[in-house]
């Protein structure tokens, strides 16, 4: 790919005592792709995931997005620059309603809250914008709910969109399908389908159906680094991935 | 009752206050009045406390010092003021719309330059690292020689002089008091409201996710805990007002634990709940060792503590958000 990659990591590495999370690690994901992660369990994805959105800090290597170094950028800046990331196990504020949960997030995108007087729950401003992002997420419905009292697939919409609502330019999505059902999962691939575009996402997931149906293009990490990396039918038919991933399951 | 009731049952208190010392008065018994007003002081540091604790989630165990630091301002100022002798170049001065906002301040700048600290650390190490700087105002204020040391300042020129106002005057001084917690409590009341509110509150259930969002986390724990510094501030100031003296006891760890388990009693993150808790509390301090003694329940009169400690431990236990959850229903039943 000739143009410069949105997000471009060069030779990242993490170790945890002699565990190697993350090996010399270089990836570049392109403006509006959709770039799946997979491996094994215990293959670095989520850690790779923490050092991107700015919660553990690097040995090692560079982290450039949109063509600045963020390596040393702070946590919470990043969703500003546009790295907007989900989490694996929900992540939610319990107590607020879904609409609250949202409208809060997306509170984040509209300058610094230090406003001490007017309420907020009176912002339509603010409720209108996350009512839109529900809708896309299927939760409109649930706007007066707790939180709390969502079925888990439910809870993991609202996780993302949680994320969405930040207007992300990248977003890192840690496993978006963990635990869904198939109906629920098929309608996440929908959302995330109609963002293709718009939105670039790192995409972490196991649903193999999931990944085959979304990913532009696919690496594979094993014990912290790439063993490959390519387009999704490049990589079905990669020896070395089947061999190490992929095994059986996969008989196409 | 249900939720909803609350701000009737708010009105009708508000009216009750306001009626209180002709009703003392018609009783017999006008120093019930003062008993009220310590009451109110308390209840407005309590509630300061619980917009960090019930709110922002954060278990500060050395609220009291900044009680202390508002007290002090006072005090400090009074005894120069009668001494006529200078501090830092300055005259002291009684005169309150100078003292007052004085011991605001400098509470919440004791807040800012601690809670930066504090704030560096969560959990139990924030619990003890509060206690530990509480306890070392403590032990400066104890060290201060010429204003008293371990036996404290008795405030010989009265109380702050007030334009038009008689601070003197035990009602007029309730009144003031009032006034200050009806303010106070509408205050914090619009904060919780408010964006920086919401945000305190996301804080509070899941902070990993705010930072996550984009919120730096630490500018707005810090920012809730200088409201709350301040406020506490503010019952200092009128503490030291209401009694005349203060000694390092106002700032002592224990008072710290009163404050705490005044939020705990009344209902953390209720706002309410701590005025319920602070009258709670102050009232069966005082007169769970009459009842006892008139009784003449000799033993549990000197060692009223053996019931008090029990009868918080059962509120606490059995009643979900304490003495406000007693009153009121929860809508929709979520926790």
């Amino acid at each position: 790919m000739a143009e410069t990659p949105l997000l471009r990591i060069e030779g990242l590495a993490k170790s945890f005592g002699a565990l190697r999370a993350t090996d010399d690690l270089s990836l570049d994901v392109a403006e509006g792709e959709i770039h799946a992660l997979i491996g094994p369990n215990g293959a670095g994805k989520t850690t790779l995931v923490n050092q991107l959105s700015g919660e553990l800090a690097p040995d090692a290597g560079r982290i450039v997005f949109d063509g600045r170094d963020i390596t040393r950028i702070r946590a919470h800046e990043r969703p500003h620059l546009g790295l907007v990331r989900s989490f694996q196990i929900t992540s939610i504020f319990p107590e607020f309603t879904t609409l609250e949960n949202v409208a809060l997030s997306a509170q984040s995108r509209t300058g610094h809250s230090f406003h001490f007087f007017w309420p907020v729950a009176g912002d339509e401003n603010l409720n209108d914008i996350a009512r839109q992002t529900l809708s896309s997420v299927g939760l409109e419905a649930d706007a007066g709910r707790p939180a709390h009292a969502l079925s888990h697939g439910q809870q993991r919409r609202l996780e993302l969109a949680m994320a969405l609502v930040l207007k992300p330019r990248l977003l890192l999505l840690d496993e978006p399908m963990a635990g869904m059902g198939p109906d629920e999962s098929a309608f996440v691939v929908d959302v995330l389908s109609n963002l293709r575009g718009t939105v670039t996402m790192l995409l972490i997931e196991h649903d193999m159906d999931a990944v085959f149906a979304l990913a532009d293009r696919i690496t594979v990490l094993v014990y912290g680094r790439p063993i490959a990396s390519g387009t999704p039918e490049a990589i079905r038919s990669d020896p070395a991935v089947r061999e190490a991933y992929l095994g059986d399951e996969e008989a196409a | 009752m249900p939720a909803a009731y609350e701000k009737p049952f708010l009105i009708a208190g508000l009216i009750l206050l306001i009626a209180f010392p002709y009703i003392a008065e018609a009783l017999g018994n006008a120093y019930f009045t003062s008993t009220v007003s310590r009451i109110l002081i308390f209840a407005i540091a309590a509630i300061s406390l619980d917009l960090i604790l019930g709110y922002g989630g954060m278990v500060s165990f050395g609220h009291a010092a900044y009680l202390g630091v508002g007290a002090y301002v006072v005090a400090i100022l009074s005894f120069h003021f009668y001494d006529g002798s200078a501090l830092f170049g300055l005259p002291g001065t009684e005169f309150a719309p100078i003292v007052w906002p004085l011991g605001v301040v400098l509470s919440a700048l004791a807040a800012l330059v601690l809670g930066a600290l504090c704030l560096r650390t969560s959990g139990i190490y924030f619990i003890m690292i509060t206690l530990a700087f509480a306890q070392m105002l403590f032990f400066f204020f104890v060290s201060l020689q010429r204003y008293g040391g371990d036996d404290g300042l008795f405030m010989f020129a009265g109380r702050s002089h007030m334009p038009f106002i008689d601070l003197d005057d035990d009602t007029t001084f309730y009144y003031v008091c009032v006034a200050f917690l009806v303010g106070f409590y509408v205050l914090c009341r619009a904060i919780v409201a408010s964006r920086f509110g919401r945000v305190l509150q996301g804080i509070r259930q899941n902070e990993r996710r705010m930072t996550m969002l984009g919120y730096p986390v630490y500018r707005y724990k810090l920012a809730a805990f200088v409201i709350a510094g301040a406020g506490a501030g503010l019952a200092g100031v009128l503490l030291a007002n209401h009694t005349k003296f203060v000694s390092p006891d106002i700032l002592h760890w224990t008072k710290s634990g009163d404050i705490l388990i005044m939020v705990i009693l009344g209902g953390i993150g209720t706002l309410t709940g701590p005025i319920l808790g602070s009258a709670a509390f102050l009232l069966l301090e005082e007169y769970l060792p009459v009842i006892f003694g008139d009784l003449s329940m000799d033993l549990l009169k000197d060692h009223w503590r053996i019931v008090f400690g029990p009868m918080l431990i059962l509120i606490v236990l059995f009643a979900r958000r304490g003495l406000y959850g007693m009153l009121f229903r929860r809508e929709n039943g979520d926790g």
